[in-house]
């Protein structure tokens, strides 16, 4: 029987689908990064499905929005252009992409023998803003403060690989 | 009702093609952008799991998981234009030496 929660899984799970094969297929990056903004967006609306509010709303702003932000600036940043198509490292056909075949269709099989063992509903776990914040802020309070520091790390080796180095290697010279 | 292996299912066709793109593609940028396609499809299994077992920390887990990936994508594009500056080039093929 077709719910209406399954055929907006199925909805948004074609969208994510079709957009992850497009990412492969497309030979430009700036297609490719668009294309994962449509999987990041699909995947929002999958994560509401679960009844996860916060986590959707975190996906679309930092995700789809800051990184992907990033990415298409660095593209146009750089002038990337279509990528050319070489044969790619030996070891990667011969062992790459056959153990990744096994394994996937290892896990799918798998999968789709315990298929009905556990029914979701829609909402199953309520993450509202006000439960995800109690949670943060007394049980996970040291990940997130550490996390806060490895944030902010990360800004100042970005700032300092990005910046020009004419200047330091004048000076050493 | 959607069974959960469905959402698991999804979330690991995301991953294949994650890795997938991280194995064919030869653009630097792509490949970063597979490796955050991967991270997708491993959120969207730690939501499914948080539903499962009716357990929260699987959703702030996430939300670290995209934190993680906000650094990692910081400093990465970082590294990708300043090997761009001295290679002058985005494809992988031609990044193959470690001193310039």
């Amino acid at each position: 029987m077709l719910s209406v929660h399954l055929i907006l899984f199925l909805l948004f799970g074609a969208v994510c689908v079709a957009g992850a094969i497009n990412l492969l297929l497309q030979r430009h990056p700036i297609n490719s990064a668009l294309s994962l903004i449509v999987v990041m967006a699909a995947l929002a609306g999958e994560y509401l499905l679960l009844g996860a509010e916060f986590v959707a709303a975190v996906q679309v702003i930092v995700y789809a929005g800051a990184i992907m932000v990033l990415f298409v600036f660095v593209i146009m940043l750089l002038n990337a252009g279509v990528e050319e198509r070489s044969a790619g490292s030996r070891v990667s056909w011969l062992l790459g992409i056959p153990g990744l075949l096994t394994g996937s269709l290892l896990v799918a099989w798998v999968l789709l023998r315990q298929s009905g063992t556990f029914m979701l509903k829609a909402g199953e776990q309520p993450g509202a803003p006000k439960d995800i914040g109690q949670l943060l802020f007394h049980q996970f309070l040291l990940p997130f403060e550490v996390t806060s520091i490895l944030i902010l790390i990360a800004v100042l080796g970005a700032v300092a690989l990005a910046t020009k180095p004419e200047k330091t290697a004048e000076g050493a010279d | 009702m959607v069974p959960l292996s469905y959402y698991l299912l999804l979330s690991g066709f995301l991953f294949a093609c994650g890795v997938a793109g991280f194995l064919i593609k030869r653009n630097i940028i792509t490949i970063f952008m597979s490796i955050e396609l991967m991270l997708n499809g491993v959120n969207l299994s730690f939501v499914a799991f948080a539903a499962r077992w009716h357990a929260l920390s699987g959703h702030i887990f996430v939300f670290f998981v995209m934190l993680v990936a906000a650094a990692e994508a910081a400093v990465g594009l970082a590294i990708i234009i300043a090997v761009y500056r001295t290679r002058e080039t985005l494809d992988v093929d031609r990044m193959n030496l470690l001193k310039l």
